[in-house]
């Protein structure tokens, strides 16, 4: 058995249902019917659960869904109706693009400023410091709808960009991707890590128990990434998601250490810990930075989808340190 | 700095060499490629990754490798 054996594909579940949409939405593609159109009133949840699922598609799929419903229209015109949606809020929350001098080659530093500027509450701070092992647990297994699947949804702007950009982005999808050593890969390191704490490594495994601000969240990314309108989006989303990755990276992998929790977990967040180093560099100065020089009119763009991953993960926080009685 | 300097990709036209040493302002020193970084001790550490960022500011915990620990010393400290 290979190391990289955690994350071959396996046949994967459909989510529970959160709504009436999801309930017709599962059993239409399960019995391949058409999917209905959006209905007038629409809980949040139920929305995201259904968006999460049709996106899915165009990952790695379900065991019971045939492959061929990923550009089924109605699948089709159902997704735009619920990304529709999703971007309408984002762009609602969004404050606008943050004043700076220097134009468009001066964003890098602005960017690091503005985040560095941030206070959001932190799940990193409270896992390094105070968090007990079930939360701990709690919050690795929401990650992992995310961290099974790390990188892919940026993966798809690749043939989306000017060259320069375009081979920036490739350098560090490359390292993201294990450079050539399956091993390697991040989603593999995460499920590696999760075997090791005896936490179930399929994808999908604990899609039920995710709150709204993590399908949010994945959902975005996936907005960003399926969508070439919104390269910007994904490409400012990815540099920001870099530059708070290396600190808090370290008191992750501190605080899995205080409390005994497993070795390979803790190797994640530490190759996390270098690698972002270098990947919020790359990611803020050569990717977003060759972009912008030869798209500038792509700027509010790339700062919606910085501001979108630091308003979600902020989101998140609150949402469990509040659960948590830590807030 | 230009961002297209920064990538040193093929812009307009010109050919441009990409730089394998990239010194970012108030962060690390970028490396392109395969090389062995000696430390202050003389301990000698091979990358291992295809940009690695070398710590210049002389706080991260995993010198030679930047940790992004610029970020949380005073402005006046950075490099």
């Amino acid at each position: 058995m290979s190391e990289a054996s955690e994350v071959v594909r396996r046949p994967t579940h459909l989510p529970k249902p959160r709504g009436p949409l999801s309930e017709r939405v599962v059993a239409a593609l399960v019995d391949g019917r058409p999917l209905p159109e959006r209905p007038a009133v629409l809980d949040e949840e139920d929305g995201a659960i259904t968006l999460w699922t049709i996106d899915e598609l165009s990952y790695r799929g379900f065991a019971e869904v045939d492959d061929d419903r990923e550009w089924d229209p109605s699948v089709v015109r159902l997704r735009r109706q619920l990304e529709h949606d999703l971007e309408a809020r984002l762009r609602a929350r969004w404050p606008g693009r943050p004043a700076y001098d220097g134009g468009v080659g001066a964003f890098p530093d602005a960017l690091f400023a503005e985040i560095e500027a941030h206070e959001g509450p932190s799940l990193a701070r409270y896992v390094h410091t105070d968090a007990t092992a079930d939360q701990v647990l709690e919050l690795l297994q929401l990650r992992s709808i995310y961290h099974l699947k790390e990188s892919d949804p940026v993966a798809w702007v690749v043939p989306r960009l000017p060259v320069a950009a375009r081979a920036s982005l490739m350098e560090l999808q490359y390292d993201e991707y294990g450079a050539g050593r399956p091993e390697q890969l991040h989603a593999a390191l995460f499920a590696k890590g999760m075997a090791a704490l005896g936490l179930d490594p399929t994808e999908h495994a604990y899609v039920d128990q995710v709150p709204l601000e993590v399908l949010e969240q994945n959902n975005a990314m996936s907005l960003f990434g399926l969508n070439r309108r919104l390269r910007g989006a994904a490409l400012g989303h990815l540099a920001a998601f870099e530059a708070t990755s290396s600190l808090p990276s370290r008191r992750m992998a501190q605080g899995l250490e205080r409390l005994g929790l497993a070795e390979e977990m803790r190797a994640y967040y530490l190759e996390h810990v270098e690698a972002d180093a270098v990947h919020e560099q790359l990611a803020a100065r050569a990717i977003c930075g060759s972009l912008l020089a030869e798209e500038p009119e792509l700027e509010d763009d790339v700062w919606l989808g910085a501001f979108t991953c630091l308003d979600l993960e902020d989101r998140l926080a609150a949402h469990l340190l509040d659960r948590w009685g830590a807030a | 700095m230009r961002p297209d300097d920064v990538t040193g990709a093929v812009t307009r036209g010109e050919e441009r060499s990409t730089p394998d040493v990239v010194v970012c302002p108030g962060g690390p020193l970028l490396i392109r490629g395969d090389h062995v970084v000696q430390d202050e001790d003389g301990v000698a550490h091979p990358t291992t990754r295809p940009v690695s960022a070398v710590c210049r500011c002389g706080k991260s915990a995993t010198k030679p490798w930047c940790d992004g620990t610029h970020k949380a010393i005073p402005d006046k400290l950075r490099p």
